[in-house]
Formats: C-alpha cells, sequence, structure tokens
C-alpha cells in the first residue's frame, strides 16, 4: 500500500473577536531571491550568515529621493551620511550619483577623500573634531558645520594662525514639536544662541559663513516637523540677510526621514505608515519657497539622508541552527546571526522571511541569534512558519547602520556581497578570520607560554 | 501517560472547543488524527506504529513533531494536570 503524504501535526488557536495584532499578519511570502539571484546559490558560495546589498535598489531610491526634492526646488544637493554605510563599495555609488559626503569624525574624513571626494564637497559634521582634522578640513575648504561654542573659538584661532578662511555653517537645534528633542547638537534657535552665534561668526570677518545645518532627529514620521525645521532656518537666513546683508549658500535639513522598517512596539508596519520622499519634500521645499528669502537668493538645499535611502538596499540572509521550546511552550528559533550583526534589531521588528515556501501553518515565535546572551532576541512575537535547522531566511531592509554598528563578538564578522546592477555578486567585505584579530593584538613575551 | 481533558470536544472538522476556558482552537488532519488517539489513551508506541504505517515519514522526524505537537497540547491547557 502507498503511504500517504506526513505533514506536521498542528493544532492553533482561533482568535474570536477582534483580530489581534498578529492576527493581521499578513502571509509571510518567501524571498527565494533578491534581484533575481537565487539566496541560495549566495549562501552556498559566501557562507552564512551573509549581507547581501542591492545595487539595483541604492540607485533607484536615490534616484526617486532626488526626483521628489529636485522637482519641486531649483537646487539641491545630497551629502551620503557616511556613518549609515561606509563601505567604499556603497559610499561610491552614491558619489557617482551625484552625493557629496557627510561625516562626523576623523576616520570618516580621510575615509572620504581616499574614496575620491573632494575636500571642498565634505560637510564635516559633529560634536568631536580633533584640532588637527580641524586643521586639514580647513586647508581642504571642507564645509565644516560647527556643534558649539568652544569649536567656533578653535575655528577663529587657526583662522587667523593659518591665514586662511574657513567655510563654516553652524548646526542648529530646535522645537520641531517632536519629543524627546535632539537638543545636545548644534545651537539652539528658540533660546537664540543660534543668532548669537551667527552673528559672532559675521564679527569675526574672517569665516566664511556659508550655510546653516539642522538634523532634528531619526526616524522622523512626521513631515511636519521638517516644515517646522525649514521655516526656522529661513528666518536665520532673513535675519542674516537684513541686520549683515549676507546671503547663504545653502540651507542643510539633514536626515532622518524614516524607512519603511517597522519600529519595535508599532501598531502599524512601516511600510503603511512611512511618508514618501514626495511628503518630506514638499513639506521642506514649500516652506523654503514661502519664506522671506528673497527669490533671487534661494540657497542650494543639502539633505544627509543614511536609513531611507539604504535601508531598503539591505539584506541578510543566513541559516537556522535550532529550533526549541520555551519554558512557557512557545516556540523559539535559534539563527546564525545575533544582534552583534544586526544591531538594528533593537530598533526594530524586522521583516524575516523564509527563503522557500513552507507550509501555511505559523506559529508564535521568537527567533533568537547564537549569542549566549538574554538580549540576544532578533524578533520577539512573529507569526512564522516552523523552519528546520539548516533551512535558510532572509531579513529585509538592514541596510542603515548595521555594516558600522556592528561588532566583532563570539564569531567573525561576515562577508558582503553587493549584487550589481546585472545580478553579478562582488564580495565588497570580506569575513574577519582569526588573523584579522589577532593582528591587533600584542601579547607580552611574558604571556605566551604555558604548561597545561 | 498523558491524558486529554474529558470535557475538550473535537468535531470532525478538526474544531476544538474548551468549553472551561470558551476558546476554541484547529486542528490539521494530522493533528486531529492523533488527538483522538492520544484522547482513547493510546500510547506514544502505538501512535507511532500507526502514523508510520500510515504516512511517508521516519521515526525520528514523527517523534520531534508528536512531542512538540503534545507540549501545545499542553500550553492550550487541553490535557489533564500532571
Ligand atoms: C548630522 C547627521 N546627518 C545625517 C544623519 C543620517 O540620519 P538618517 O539615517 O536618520 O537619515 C545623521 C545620523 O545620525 C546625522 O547625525
Amino acid at each position: 500500500m502507498e503511504k500517504l503524504t506526513f505533514e506536521r501535526p498542528i493544532i492553533q488557536r482561533l482568535n474570536a473577536g477582534l483580530p489581534s495584532k498578529y492576527g493581521m499578519a499578513r502571509k509571510l511570502d518567501p524571498i527565494s531571491h533578491i534581484d533575481e539571484v537565487s539566496v541560495r546559490s549566495l549562501i552556498n558560495e559566501f557562507g552564512s550568515p551573509l549581507f547581501v546589498l542591492s545595487e539595483a535598489t541604492i540607485r533607484r531610491t536615490y534616484k526617486e529621493a532626488y526626483r521628489a526634492f529636485s522637482s519641486r526646488y531649483p537646487n539641491v544637493q545630497f551629502a551620503w551620511s557616511y556613518k549609515t554605510n561606509y563601505l567604499n563599495a556603497v559610499c561610491n555609488i552614491y558619489h557617482q550619483e551625484g552625493a557629496w559626503a557627510e561625516v562626523v569624525s576623523g576616520f570618516e574624513y580621510d575615509k572620504a577623500l581616499a574614496n575620491g571626494v573632494p575636500g571642498e564637497l565634505i560637510i564635516f559634521n559633529g560634536p568631536d573634531k580633533s584640532e588637527a582634522y580641524l586643521r586639514k578640513a580647513i586647508r581642504n575648504s571642507s564645509l565644516i558645520h560647527i556643534d558649539h561654542f568652544d569649536e567656533l573659538y578653535e575655528i577663529i584661532h587657526l583662522s587667523k594662525e593659518m591665514k586662511e578662511r574657513p567655510k563654516v555653517a553652524i548646526r542648529v537645534n530646535m522645537d520641531v514639536g517632536v519629543y524627546p528633542k535632539w537638543d545636545r547638537f548644534g545651537f539652539n534657535f528658540e533660546n537664540g544662541e543660534a543668532w548669537d552665534a551667527l552673528n559672532r561668526i559675521m564679527a569675526a570677518k574672517n569665516l566664511d559663513l556659508i550655510g546653516l545645518h539642522t538634523h532634528i532627529g531619526t526616524y522622523m514620521m512626521t513631515t511636519e516637523a521638517y516644515r517646522i525645521a525649514a521655516s526656522k532656518l529661513a528666518q536665520l537666513a532673513v535675519s542674516l540677510a537684513s541686520k549683515h546683508d549676507h546671503a547663504l549658500q545653502y540651507i542643510d535639513l539633514g536626515g532622518g526621514f524614516a524607512s519603511k522598517n517597522t519600529l519595535r512596539g508599532a501598531y502599524y508596519p512601516g511600510s503603511d505608515t512611512t511618508p514618501s520622499f514626495d511628503d518630506y519634500a514638499e513639506a521642506i521645499t514649500s516652506a523654503l519657497m514661502r519664506s522671506e528669502i528673497k527669490p533671487d537668493q534661494l540657497p542650494m538645499l543639502i539633505l544627509e539622508n543614511g536609513r531611507a535611502l539604504i535601508d531598503e538596499a539591505g539584506y541578510l540572509a543566513g541559516t537556522v541552527i535550532a529550533n526549541k521550546r520555551l519554558s512557557d511552550g512557545r516556540r523559539a528559533t535559534i539563527i546564525d546571526a545575533g544582534v552583534n550583526l544586526l544591531f538594528t534589531a533593537f530598533w526594530y521588528e524586522h521583516d524575516i522571511r523564509p527563503i522557500e515556501p513552507i507550509s501555511e501553518q505559523t506559529e508564535d515565535t521568537t527567533i533568537y541569534g547564537p549569542l549566549c546572551m538574554n538580549i540576544d532576541v532578533i524578533r520577539g512575537n512573529v507569526m512564522f512558519p516552523l523552519l528546520k535547522k539548516g533551512d535558510h531566511y532572509v531579513i529585509r531592509r538592514v541596510g542603515a547602520y548595521n555594516n558600522t554598528q556592528w561588532l566583532q563578538f563570539i564569531n567573525m564578522r561576515p562577508n558582503i556581497i553587493l549584487l550589481d546592477k546585472d545580478g553579478k555578486p562582488h564580495l565588497i567585505r570580506k569575513q574577519e578570520t582569526l588573523e584579522t584579530i589577532n593582528a591587533q593584538e600584542n601579547t607580552p613575551e611574558h604571556l605566551r607560554g604555558f604548561n597545561l | 501517560m498523558l491524558k486529554i481533558r474529558k470535557n475538550i470536544a473535537i468535531s470532525d472538522s478538526g474544531f476544538v472547543f474548551d468549553p472551561l476556558s470558551g476558546e476554541s482552537f484547529s486542528l490539521n488532519p494530522i493533528g486531529m488524527e492523533i488527538l483522538h488517539l492520544v484522547k482513547n489513551g493510546q500510547s506514544f508506541e502505538y501512535v507511532s506504529k500507526h502514523i508510520l504505517n500510515k504516512y511517508e515519514v521516519d521515526a525520528e522526524t514523527f517523534e520531534r513533531y508528536f512531542y512538540d505537537f503534545i507540549s501545545t497540547l499542553k500550553l492550550f491547557n487541553l490535557t489533564e494536570p500532571d
């Protein structure tokens, strides 16, 4: 007698009444291919886990963002936020698309220079610019965004000593109706500190005040905050024009647009709630156009978006290590990528998918990484099909911040590949090895041997 | 041997109702088959032999799925307390 096909025995609770948050979970369609390349073949060739970046998606998203702004405003410039993802291959895609560089440390500054970005197209942000790097930035005519008075005075001193005219802007923080307020960076708008700083710069005579900068926060879900920010910077520009007859070259609205990831605890998925580039662009450009800035003096609009430009292009593919049950009976699935590789798991309910159709049956599952630590939760409470040991998964929208904030811990950081527009994989950062780690270490002579 | 609570109602379509909690559940066909066998007091050995004869599955795989299924029944309070 022919035997029947076996299926795993399953019992599921039926939810009466209102569907719960998880009740409305859509079917998890597998992701078998990224840009038409099989995920399985990539894992077979490059190992597991594996970061995969899509060049096509990076370029498409950039063009979309650029079009949203340039179709509304005469002079638009993006500057790639290095900290978001400073793999050279990634930075150079943005530079090829026309973006300048936005950096916040000496290391990032040198990285941008080494990539070939001209010094005068590097925006130098952040509270930590050493004297050596300020000198370098001044010599290279980079765009120095001053964060605090100590830095302002240091630059005034350096300008005299070096007999140069540093190109500067100030970073402004302000109330845009979003809490908590980001008031630790730059000079405050409401209490007049920003205006004082601008007057101090104008009085110094030997600084070239070329712009105003703000970065109101990250993952901002409201476009209204940007409208307010743009209006406030425009007010400062108007005051500069009337008091000092000084026209600014640019207004820099920073980054902070939300990506389509879902924040932890959010009720609706980010893909339903995130404003579009057009929405953000409309808020910002209309505020600038409606301001009192004279039409012939409309400054260049600079944007420094990170996550909204790259999150979508990044995937983390890997392998299931094991399944178990927690003490209360809930399912736990352990995968080979931990929070040390996926820092953003602390913020997002990442969209994780199997790579092939499993069964229609899903179960409330917690997905853990392989680290021996309680915090290593990649995804709590997701209705997920039962993957077996050895099955593969793909986590979507991991392009922002993970490849810069990841930590080497317990295991080596894995390969990163870029799929070019023809789907050809390029290894753009190779897996670390024991030698990579040991190369940084120095064991004192007396600790070099032992007898056990 | 683990016992399924007596007052649990199982319909032919795989619908399970727990009158105590008012909760309802759904079973897939194999789940229903196994639940009936267990409810009738059959041992794991018996259930395993029955399933292995009837379906295309190896003993180890079945054992793992069986105990996983049983622990879900426990989780849903459908079994008699030990
Ligand atoms: C000054 C500045 N610009 C741009 C960014 C990029 O932000 P996001 O990735 O939220 O767009 C950051 C991020 O912290 C930043 O500090």
